[in-house]
């Protein structure tokens, strides 16, 4: 029996000869920034090893004040390798932030957000953001002391902003306070609001990335080679990813992801109470603004301006047009993005050390 | 009734009330008045009385001392025919005092709580019988209370607070001249600031732990005899009092002549008990009594080595469970699981009180079941991090060795490719 007639018959509906024959064609730019092209694909990998671990943690997890933590101390003591998919979660959480920031400022250094690539940009700073709130509302989910008082913290922040601060609040706590109501909320977003969300965006993002091709940057636009997106840059990838399971089992096997005590909403909150590392840089900047800046409160200004500079994240492509034809503009946004990311990177290292 | 008259009746409601309550608050005391100018003793009343919880309930002078407070004149004021009592004697005062308080209806207006059998009380204390047979150097109310600027028990200023009581009964009781004719001795205090009881209240400021009044009583002080000391400690360690009862101690020490609790834990400079006290070292208190050969001595001697080995397989666990923890191992539950072994080394430290080895034993057994489960949950997570530890480098051997082949098919794959 030879598998002709199956092959036939699904070239037939799916046309897979001219899949195959654009992904033959599909050729990835060959310069000397080309190494900062995989770390996209290495996000996208780190996304499906949460989806994976993410899945098999909801067959024991329980969502509840009562049973959350048991459950996860469940997970870590008694199901076979739940320890390891759980550490593998909560490490490659981290680690796809952080790929997601590197992807993000190679990209806007290298101004591949320029015409026509706009919207990819856009829906990949949405991404960024569904990432963010990921990693918020997953933080809950083990009902421990720390993760209980970070969100009190991150949430009262939320809060603060003006006219729709309280209603905010009330929307994310699903009450006053920090309660069972929070972290039943905080899973569904978790688990069905935000993947839904990411999965749209997520096909946006990909499809756009396939429609435009890699962008090359100005400077070698004239001078530069090619390679051939399948097998030579997809192998590459898959090298990446592989060296990525192994990094993600060191991890989990060398410092397991804690566990901690339970949260106990009527002890008084523990001392040095820090959110993830990737909100240290903002919750730092809040504690460095003084209470009063002239007639405002300053915990408010500092919201307000990170609100700005989410804000401006989007638009960039848009306000930063023709970049040959205004070079000092070029160097103004470049300027910028470096004072963002050494102003990131120091706040988080005192952020963490404090 | 129309808007104006309405007006007015209340304007005349609110002038009446005003009236009847500046009257009130000035009601003439001549005897503040005229005591609060007299230098010395004589005026110390008037202005200690401030402070005074009678006054603050409404009461004065002349509820007390009798005679006409209105009266400017001090004859008038002090006029026999008006009650005045004067100062009264010594031994007079407990009586002076329960005219008062020894009245269930009149004392219900002001706390209905408050007993109304002090004096009674006082009368089977050993200061009430000396006052009987005319000895005026006991205390009577106001030696403990004070006289003018009496303050309610629960006022924290009072001589009769908790935190206050031992120094209040301290300043007769601590006076060697003036305990001598009673040939009691003088250094209760000193010994009841070392014991554990004073600690608990001076240092952790726990108001429940007890102070001379807990045990002698207040107002019907009395030293405990031999055979009421067990009920007096009893009153808290009721389980420990329980268990002596039952024991063959109970018997022995009746014979002897020996006082329940105090003979091994001493009265007033009781210390923290530790095991130390327990077995047959030297420092323990049952070898003061048991002589090697005897039953209670081996019973000693096993009721100790039975919570040291409960007390040695905790900290195994202990040990093993931290170390397994620093290593990053989820080891919460059977650590939350060996507080109940710990809380089984505590019940084993009240039924030494039995004095049976097999009692203690009901005890101890299972929680040290409990410690070994742990101490095995231990081992299993050392184990387990072993596992992991072994597993990561056979995973990441081939993690590698996978790399590597792509890698080169990667480049068996570039060198076929035309340039």
């Amino acid at each position: 029996m030879t598998i002709e007639p199956f092959k036939n018959w699904l070239e037939e509906r799916l046309s897979l000869s001219a899949l195959a024959q654009a992904a033959k064609k599909k050729e990835v730019p060959l310069h000397r920034q080309s190494i900062w092209y995989y770390f996209g694909g290495m996000t996208l990998f780190l996304f499906v090893v949460q989806v994976v671990t993410g899945i098999l943690l909801l067959l024991y997890y329980r969502p509840s004040a009562e049973n959350a933590f048991e459950s996860v101390q469940f997970i870590m003591t008694e199901v076979k390798f739940g320890w390891l998919i759980r550490s593998i979660h909560s490490w490659s959480a981290n680690l796809m932030i952080l790929t997601l920031f590197i992807h993000m400022f190679s990209v806007y250094f290298m101004r591949a957000y320029n015409r026509p690539r706009e919207l990819t940009w856009v829906t990949g700073v949405v991404l960024l953001l569904l990432s963010i709130t990921f990693g918020f509302s997953g933080y809950l989910l083990p009902w421990n002391t720390v993760s209980f008082f970070a969100t009190k913290v991150g949430t009262d922040i939320a809060g603060v902003v003006p006219v729709v601060g309280k209603t905010a609040l009330r929307f994310l706590r699903g009450g006053d306070e920090v309660t069972g109501a929070t972290l039943t909320r905080f899973f569904g977003f978790h688990v069905a609001v935000l993947p839904a969300m990411a999965t749209v965006f997520l096909g946006i993002h990909v499809l756009l990335v396939q429609l435009h091709g890699m962008h090359v940057p100005a400077r070698y636009e004239q001078n530069y080679r090619r390679m051939k997106f399948f097998p030579n840059f997809l192998m590459r990838d898959l090298i990446g990813w592989i060296l990525a399971i192994g990094v993600l089992a060191a991890l989990a096997a060398l410092f397991p992801w804690e566990l901690g005590v339970k949260a106990d909403a009527f002890a008084p909150a523990p001392a040095g109470i820090k959110p993830e590392w990737y909100f240290l840089f903002m919750f730092q900047t809040l504690k460095y603004i003084p209470a009063r800046v002239l007639v405002f409160d300053g915990e408010v200004i500092g919201i307000l301006f990170f609100m700005l500079a989410g804000a401006v994240l989007f638009i960039i492509p848009f306000i930063n047009r023709s970049p040959e034809k205004f070079p000092h503009q070029r160097m103004i946004f470049t300027a910028l993005g470096v004072v963002a990311v050494l102003y990131i990177v120091v706040m988080t290292i005192i952020g963490y050390l404090a | 009734m129309d808007y104006q008259n309405a007006k007015i009746l209340l304007l005349a409601t609110l002038l009446i009330s005003f009236g009847a309550l500046t009257t009130n608050a000035q009601q003439k005391s001549s005897c503040i008045e005229c005591h609060i100018k007299l230098e010395g003793k004589i005026g110390d009343p008037a202005r200690s009385i401030k402070d005074d919880i009678h006054l603050s309930r409404g009461l004065s002078c002349n509820d007390c001392h009798g005679g006409d407070p209105t009266q400017g004149d001090k004859t008038a004021a002090k006029d026999p025919r008006k009650g005045y009592l004067g100062r009264p004697r010594m031994a007079d005062i407990p009586a002076f005092c329960g005219k008062c308080h020894n009245d269930a209806s009149f004392m219900k207006k002001f706390n209905p709580a408050l007993r109304v059998d002090q004096e009674k009380e006082y009368a089977t204390s050993v200061h009430g019988k000396l006052l009987k047979t005319g000895n005026e150097k006991v205390a009577t109310c106001i030696s403990c209370h004070g006289v003018h600027g009496i303050r309610a028990v629960n006022d924290a200023l009072s001589s009769v607070y908790p935190l206050n009581v031992a120094e209040t009964c301290a300043k007769c009781h601590g006076q060697a001249e003036r305990m001598a004719e009673f040939k009691i001795p003088t250094d209760q205090y000193m010994k009841y600031k070392k014991s554990v009881h004073a600690k608990a209240l001076y240092d952790r400021q726990d108001l429940s732990a007890p102070t001379c009044n807990d045990c002698h009583g207040n107002h019907g002080a009395a030293p405990p005899g031999l055979a009421s000391v067990a009920n007096v400690c009893g009153q808290c360690h009721a389980r420990q009092g329980e268990l002596f009862q039952a024991s063959v101690h109970k018997a022995a020490f009746d014979n002897k002549g020996l006082g329940e609790c105090i003979t091994c834990h001493n009265n007033h400079e009781i210390k923290k008990p530790t095991d130390a006290l327990l077995g047959t070292a030297e420092g323990s208190v049952c070898v003061s009594c048991h002589k090697q050969g005897d039953k209670g001595f081996a019973a000693a001697g096993e009721m100790r080595s039975q919570i040291d080995g409960l007390l040695q397989r905790i900290e195994n666990s202990n040990r093993i469970l931290d170390r397994a923890e620093r290593a990053g191992m989820e080891v919460s539950k059977p650590k939350f699981d060996l507080r109940e072994a710990i809380d089984g080394v505590t019940h084993a430290r009240v039924l030494i009180h039995s004095s049976s080895p097999a009692e203690v034993d009901k005890v101890v057994a299972p929680a040290t079941g409990i410690a070994a489960k742990t101490y095995q949950a231990g081992v299993d997570a050392l184990a387990e991090l072993n596992f992991r530890r072994k597993g990561l480098v056979v995973s990441l051997f081939f993690i590698l060795f996978l790399a590597v082949l792509v890698y080169l098919k990667l480049k068996d794959i570039e060198r076929r490719q035309p340039a």
